[in-house]
């Protein structure tokens, strides 16, 4: 026969152990949640797990100083500002390839930020507080693009090489998300005159000017 | 009866003026008049503190792009061409202080000369560019930045000369356009000019420069190219004048 202080102390520790085993599936669940609430506010949504598309690159080639039209499949996100620099950093990847045609040293990381925004106008609905009210515009929109300042640094100097990677880059774009019409450059978050010595960066440049129809010269 | 010295003073010039008039009644027409003024504008790319491109045997840009500038200006001087210089020596010019040189000089060529050993190893010979501004209408007033619209046509033909004249001295040639705001404030017909490294084919096909861009024959070679372009342009120039002179009333 047991003695009547073990039962007790039996029944005692097992409330114990379950009032303490819910315990810690509840606080495994709260910890969980906060670990999805961490996920949700990440700033970019990663592209390698968007889905393969097929985008459309402007490749410049120095031998003849054209561009040419190049299909590539990859991850493009939803975004459009994380599209755009997906697209642009797949095609500084391509230059920075040993046999590329317009050879960059660089790659995708020369591409900082790339922002999207109504292009400025007379029009009161492409202003900066309407863009603000409804963030999925149907207008053409402006595309302003941080490079950093190693990729200006590194960059060839010349009139051609510069022009050729200027006018891809914007048609390049313009392939991809049809509404850029306007592109303005940034080194390191900053106005800057030149690229490398040449290429003006003080202007807006219009995409229609880029977009060639199969290999023309720009 | 005696004469008075002013009356006989003015009796004499009457009768010389007569005499003239008489004269030039009967000389025969006068040849017509020289040919118009023709100004070539050199503008050598950087200078000072803006090396330009650094070239793979350590040369700057600058350096270079000055060379070529005198060398070309000597061979025009020699062919009676005007020259305008946007610079003489190493010294920093900024873009619109180029432009504003070549507008006063009021010039029927501007060239802005370039040079670059970077890119492909295809990309070899001569660029030359033209303004990307859409062709204009010729205006009073011109806007500083777009003054170059109202002369692209004849800057597009500028360019045909200069990329006939080039090919013919064996160089590979490749046009195109380019906002450039030295030439796109220029109100002259203007091209860049941007010179490269000769493939060694195009230099092994008879030539005796090896095509690097510090040969001292390449560069005769590329400015006397440009130099023969430009007394084509002026014979151009004088032809279309002329044109529209006799189409005058």
């Amino acid at each position: 026969m047991i003695p009547r202080y073990q039962a007790v102390l039996f029944i005692v520790l097992l409330v114990a152990s379950v009032v303490m085993g819910v315990a810690l599936w509840q606080l495994r669940e709260r910890a969980h949640q906060r670990l999805l609430a961490g996920q949700d506010s990440a700033p970019t949504q990663a592209p390698e797990v968007a889905q393969a598309e097929q985008a459309t690159l402007l490749v410049a080639n120095d031998a003849d100083g054209s561009l040419l039209t190049q299909v590539q499949s990859l991850p493009l996100p939803q975004d459009p500002g994380a599209r755009a620099r997906a697209v642009l950093g797949k095609l500084l990847d391509l230059y920075a390839a040993p046999d590329a045609t317009h050879p960059i040293p660089g790659g995708a990381n020369s591409i900082a930020q790339v922002f999207l925004m109504p292009v400025p106008g007379p029009d009161s609905s492409s202003s900066p507080d309407s863009a603000a009210k409804s963030p999925q515009s149907t207008g053409p929109e402006l595309a302003v693009i941080n490079l950093t300042g190693a990729f200006a640094a590194t960059h060839p100097s010349g009139l051609e090489t510069e022009t050729l990677t200027v006018l891809s880059i914007c048609g390049t774009l313009h392939a991809n998300l049809p509404r850029v019409t306007q592109v303005r450059f940034l080194v390191d978050g900053q106005p800057r005159s030149t690229l490398a010595g040449h290429a003006d960066l003080t202007r807006t440049y219009l995409t229609t000017d880029s977009v060639p129809s199969e290999g023309v010269h720009p | 009866m005696r004469w008075s010295k002013p009356v006989l003073k003015w009796a004499l010039a009457a009768l010389a003026a007569a005499g003239q008039l008489a004269a030039a009644q009967q000389a025969p027409p006068a040849p017509a008049a020289p040919a118009v003024r023709f100004v070539v504008v050199l503008d050598a790319a950087h200078g000072g503190g803006d090396p330009g491109g650094r070239l793979s045997d350590g040369q700057a840009e600058k350096a270079l792009t000055l060379a070529l500038s005198v060398r070309l200006r000597s061979l025009l001087a020699a062919r009676g061409i005007q020259v305008v210089t946007t610079r003489e020596s190493d010294a920093s010019v900024d873009q619109d202080r180029r432009a504003e040189i070549a507008n006063h000089a009021r010039a029927q060529a501007c060239l802005s000369l370039h040079a670059s050993d970077t890119g492909s190893a295809n990309s070899s010979g001569a660029h030359l560019f033209v303004s990307s501004l859409a062709p204009a209408g010729p205006v009073r007033f011109a806007a500083w930045k777009t003054a170059q619209a109202s002369w692209v046509t004849r800057s597009v033909a500028l360019a045909g000369t200069l990329n006939s004249a080039l090919l013919h001295a064996g160089m590979t040639v490749t046009l195109a356009r380019i906002a450039l705001p030295a030439i796109d404030s220029m109100t002259c017909p203007a091209v860049a000019i941007e010179i490269t490294p000769e493939s060694a084919k195009s230099a092994g096909s008879g030539q005796q420069s090896t095509g690097a861009l510090d040969d001292p024959d390449y560069q005769a070679r590329v400015a006397e190219a440009l130099a023969a372009a430009l007394l084509e342009w002026r014979t151009e120039s004088w032809r279309t004048e002329a044109g529209h002179t006799e189409a005058r009333p």
